[in-house]
């Protein structure tokens, strides 16, 4: 049970401020897609209006090839998991669970509270949405917690509830946003795994809004990172991390940052002037090479501080034009550093270079293998 | 030296505190005179009261004399059925229409709903005093002075409860409701079976606060309620001190009594929640 | 993100599709729905009799007449040259002038002292709310006995102790002050809880910052950051007993009904409730509703003005 979820130039904005901007996007039946981004720049408005909770402005929402706009929530077969879990607070987690099943499949009369009791003829149905309810409890393993209300729970179990009471649905779309991000660090790695096994054993479409990259890296097929309104790439984790196709994607991605130099700086270490399309050059940490001899482009710095993290070791490092770089190198390599006067020298592969002009989108990158300048690009950027 | 100081402020501290109870006593005494006053006349004899000295107890004994002359002579039971026929049935409308009107307020975006909300405000100022008239004539004019509807209707839309109800509803998180809405509950179902037991705190307030100023009400009564069968705690009790010429003070007294008992005794028992209650309108 | 959450349900600036309404939209009759049964008892209960009190107050409308005919500002005139009239609202205001200054400044006094006791505060708040929660009907028939010239208790106990007797409601210079001892003894308690509930709100932390700046005095202390601080809590319980006292109808209509003699106790409410429903002179009382509306719009127009500035003290 998946749907394909399509966005076609979805807008939305409040009087004068435009909260999203022509946010287009495919998500494939089965997908586990997330939407990461800073706070703010519309990913959980975005995700509100597929849930239908909120009105778009402008654009069109699809699920299975038909456009849902006009449909209410409860009509769009979508479960969603939210950040505060909106449980029912006056109600057990049997109830919490079961609420979906019970406006379903019981007429309103049954469904009052008392009064509800008295109506006869259904016992089977309601047997029915106690065995539902038990079945998926087991699956997010809060089987003993059913008779419990909300405020008796931890943050995980409370969790688990709130996943249960999507999953009780069977929806063929599961909207989750920042589930994970009122746990605390532990909490959050087990339950990563645990919804990405849930992803897989139900094969339902997933969408995930989260401001945590790491989340966004660890669980997802695809990526969607947004910007101020705008869906700026959409990619796999490995494709967003190694060929980001704007700046600000490049920095969002990665921790520690990538490190970006101007352009003056790079000529000056290439001794070659880039051409005019670009403004910044952009590596990763990993691109930082110690290794001496090795080829590519050679930068003399100086050594600010470093930080063991166990099995790598993460280098501050300032160059000559005071830009401060970071790099990541194995401990094993770190211990065999020679560093003289607090001067140490390192390489750059020039294919971990990354170039981006200066809107911050990402242009062709001006070198050779040898660190050279290729006269072909150069021309075929310029033009 | 700490020590000496402590010492001394202790000594002031317990000084302080006895001062401050000695005079709060004197005044409690005060305070509950009226009610003592109250009590032992309902169980003084006639005779005692006519006499020139003041005796703190009762010199005979009548037992429950009073109490059974007031329940038998006059018909307190039926007041206080009307009061609470009356002071229920107004709390009932009132909630039925306050709620889903102050929900509308709280979560809707809808036309007209700033305009509804400035009337809402200006009328949470305009006492009973003032539509009593033009509404006393409309009564009359559907004939229905001197009836249980006559003396409810005027109260049947509660200003405050919708404002009171308006601030607790909108601080309802809306994830909350936005949840309701996907498990498929309609905006009737949301408000009656998700919002309303999340907001009982405030509406117990309100129920306290309406229960007790309707049945304390003597203005409204006093101009619709003719027949004796229909009045209500105050107006019965107004009515019969005035007709006791006699001045069967021990009746009277125990009447007040039965009266006043309900209400204080609600009050004994939780008085986080009537404090909470009387004390919310800022006007008695 | 709590901005964009916060937002909804926002208004859709541009319609997605003419024809079909978009699903997330709560449609108006919704609301309406909601809204619909306390929007008719608002006009009806509310609006057109305020209305209608006007309009009355420019006729000269007796309850069964036939006949009716707009007499412009007579009644107001009439009431202007009417002595019982003036005599209701200056009996009114003397007897807010006893009440208000009495309750507050006792219900401010018991805040304070039962605050800063260390055991028994609860037993004292709930004496001292009880006579708010007692039936003032029944109340005041209890204090007209207990006030009774010759064979109340109140004055038998002066005479044990060798004083001479009062006789509150026999004398026309005593029956306000007798009235407004009895709203005094209703409304001190309920000052003092709203006095507690301000002073519960001053953080403890200014008082030992006053300790470590040398001010030990309890005086000291009381006046330099209890008083200031209760200062909002102070004039929100000065305009609200100013309206319960301007209300005062109850005790008038139990013990005095206007006398002794004729108005000494005629208070603007009791005033107008006679001329309307016991001589049914509807346009007169329809003016007097109308200066009476006047008045407390005015309170109640202070009172906000208080309420709003309470909110950023």
């Amino acid at each position: 049970m998946s749907a394909k979820v399509e966005l076609e130039n979805i807008e939305k904005s409040y009087g004068a401020t435009q909260t999203l901007r022509s946010a287009s996007l495919t998500i494939e039946a089965g997908e586990f897609m997330t939407l990461v981004g800073p706070s703010g720049c519309g990913k959980s408005t975005l995700l509100r209006i597929m849930a239908g909770l909120q009105p778009q402005s402008a654009g069109e929402i699809r699920i299975d090839g038909t456009s849902v706009d006009h449909l209410r929530p409860r009509e769009r077969d979508i479960a969603m998991v939210f950040q505060s879990y909106a449980l029912y607070p006056h109600m057990s987690v049997e109830q919490n669970i079961g609420t979906p099943l019970r406006v379903r499949r019981l007429p309103t009369a049954v469904r009052l509270p008392v009064l509800g009791r008295l109506v006869p003829g259904q016992r089977t149905a309601r047997r029915e949405i106690q065995e539902a309810v038990r079945e998926v409890a087991d699956q997010v393993e809060i089987g003993h917690l059913l008779p419990r209300k909300p405020a008796a729970l931890s943050g995980g179990q409370r969790q688990r509830v709130a996943l249960a009471r999507a999953i009780i649905r069977n929806p063929k779309v599961f909207l989750m946003d920042e589930p994970l991000s009122n746990l605390d660090a532990r909490l959050r790695v087990t339950m990563r795994g645990e919804i990405t096994s849930l992803h897989r054993r139900l094969g339902a479409t997933f969408i995930y809004v989260t401001h945590d990259q790491t989340e966004a890296m660890t669980m997802s097929d695809r990526v969607a990172v947004m910007m101020d309104g705008e869906i700026v790439q959409c990619a796999s984790p490995q494709e967003l991390y190694t060929n980001p196709q704007d700046l600000r994607v490049a920095r969002f991605i990665g921790s520690p940052e990538i490190n970006v130099v101007s352009t003056e700086e790079t000529a000056r270490w290439t001794g070659q002037p880039l051409p005019d399309g670009i403004a910044h050059i952009a590596f990763r940490p990993e691109a930082i090479d110690f290794t001496p001899k090795s080829a590519g482009i050679g930068v003399d710095a100086r050594l600010l501080r470093h930080e063991l993290l166990g099995h790598d070791v993460l280098v501050f490092l300032q160059t000559d034009q005071g830009t401060e770089v970071t790099g990541r190198i194995p401990a094993a390599q770190w211990s065999g550093l020679a560093v003289a006067d607090g001067q140490i020298a390192f390489t750059l592969r020039p294919e971990a270079l990354l170039a981006f002009d200066p809107s911050g989108k990402r242009a062709p990158l001006p070198f050779s293998p040898d660190g050279m300048m290729p006269a072909d690009r150069m021309l075929s950027h310029a033009s | 030296m700490s020590k000496t100081r402590q010492a001394g402020a202790g000594m002031r501290y317990t000084l302080g505190q006895f001062a401050s109870h000695a005079f709060l006593l004197a005044l409690a005494f005060i305070f509950m005179f009226p009610f003592y006053v109250m009590l032992v006349t309902s169980f003084r004899a006639p005779q005692e009261l006519f006499t020139p000295e003041f005796n703190w107890l009762p010199q005979v004994f009548t037992g429950a004399h009073y109490y059974i002359e007031s329940l038998t002579a006059t018909p307190v039971l039926t007041f206080m059925k009307n009061g609470v026929i009356i002071s229920l049935g107004i709390l009932l409308v009132q909630l039925l229409t306050a709620i889903p009107c102050a929900y509308a307020l709280a979560k809707f975006e809808f036309r007209g709903r700033k305009l509804l909300f400035a009337i809402v405000i200006f009328a949470l100022t305009v006492p009973i005093q003032v539509p009593a008239l033009p509404l006393f004539l409309g009564l009359n004019a559907i004939g229905a002075l001197d009836t249980y509807f006559a003396a409810m209707m005027p109260f049947f839309l509660s200003v405050f409860a919708i404002f009171l109800f308006r601030q607790s509803f909108k601080s309802y998180p809306d994830e909350i409701i936005h949840a309701a809405r996907l498990d498929g509950m309609s905006e009737w179902a949301i408000l009656w079976t998700i919002v309303v037991p999340g907001s009982v705190p405030a509406i117990a307030a309100f129920s306290v606060f309406s229960l007790t100023s309707h049945w304390n009400d003597l203005y409204w009564p006093m101009i619709v309620i003719r027949s004796n069968e229909l009045m209500t705690p105050p107006l019965g009790l107004a009515y019969f001190a005035d007709s006791e010429s006699g001045e069967n003070y021990g009746a009277l007294m125990a009447t007040a009594t039965i009266l006043t008992a309900p209400l204080m005794l609600a009050f004994l028992f939780a008085q986080r929640q009537f404090i909470r209650g009387i004390t919310m309108t800022g006007v008695k | 993100m709590p901005a964009d959450i916060a937002a909804f349900p926002g208004p859709a600036p541009v319609a997605v599709s003419p024809r079909r309404r978009h699903g997330a939209q709560i449609p108006g009759w919704v609301s309406w729905s909601l809204a619909g049964p306390s929007v008719v008892l608002l006009v009806l209960l509310m609006l057109l009799p305020i209305a209608a009190i006007v309009l009355l107050s420019f006729t000269d409308y007796r309850f069964g007449a036939l006949e009716v005919s707009f007499v412009g500002l007579d009644n107001y005139v009439d009431l202007n040259s009417d002595r019982a009239f003036w005599r209701a609202l200056g009996n009114t205001f003397t007897y807010v002038a006893m009440v208000v200054p009495a309750s507050v400044f006792l219900g401010l006094l018991l805040a304070v002292l039962i605050n800063g006791l260390t055991r028994g505060r609860k037993i004292y708040q709930l004496i001292f709310f009880l006579p708010v929660t007692a039936t003032l009907v029944a109340m005041a028939t209890v204090w007209k006995y207990l006030l009774h010239g010759t064979i109340g208790p109140f004055n038998l106990l002066l005479k044990s102790w060798g004083l001479p007797a009062i006789d509150f409601f026999s004398d026309p210079d005593l029956v306000l002050g007798g009235l407004a001892l009895i709203n005094i003894w209703s409304l001190a308690g309920f000052n003092m809880v709203l006095f507690i509930a301000g002073l519960t709100a001053i953080p403890e932390e200014l008082y030992d910052a006053a300790s470590v700046d040398g001010m030990e005095n309890p005086l000291d202390r009381f006046f330099s950051v209890t008083l200031p601080l209760l200062g909002p809590t102070t004039m929100f319980v000065i305009i609200t007993s100013t309206i319960t006292a301007f209300k005062v109808f109850d005790t008038v209509a139990v013990i005095t009904r206007g006398g002794p003699r004729r108005g000494a106790s005629d208070v603007l409410l009791y005033t107008t409730y006679l001329e309307g429903f016991t001589y049914f002179r509807m346009g007169s009382a329809a003016a007097m509703t109308v200066v009476f509306l006047a008045i407390i719009m005015i309170f109640a127009f202070l009172q906000a003005r208080v309420l709003d500035r309470k909110v950023h003290y």
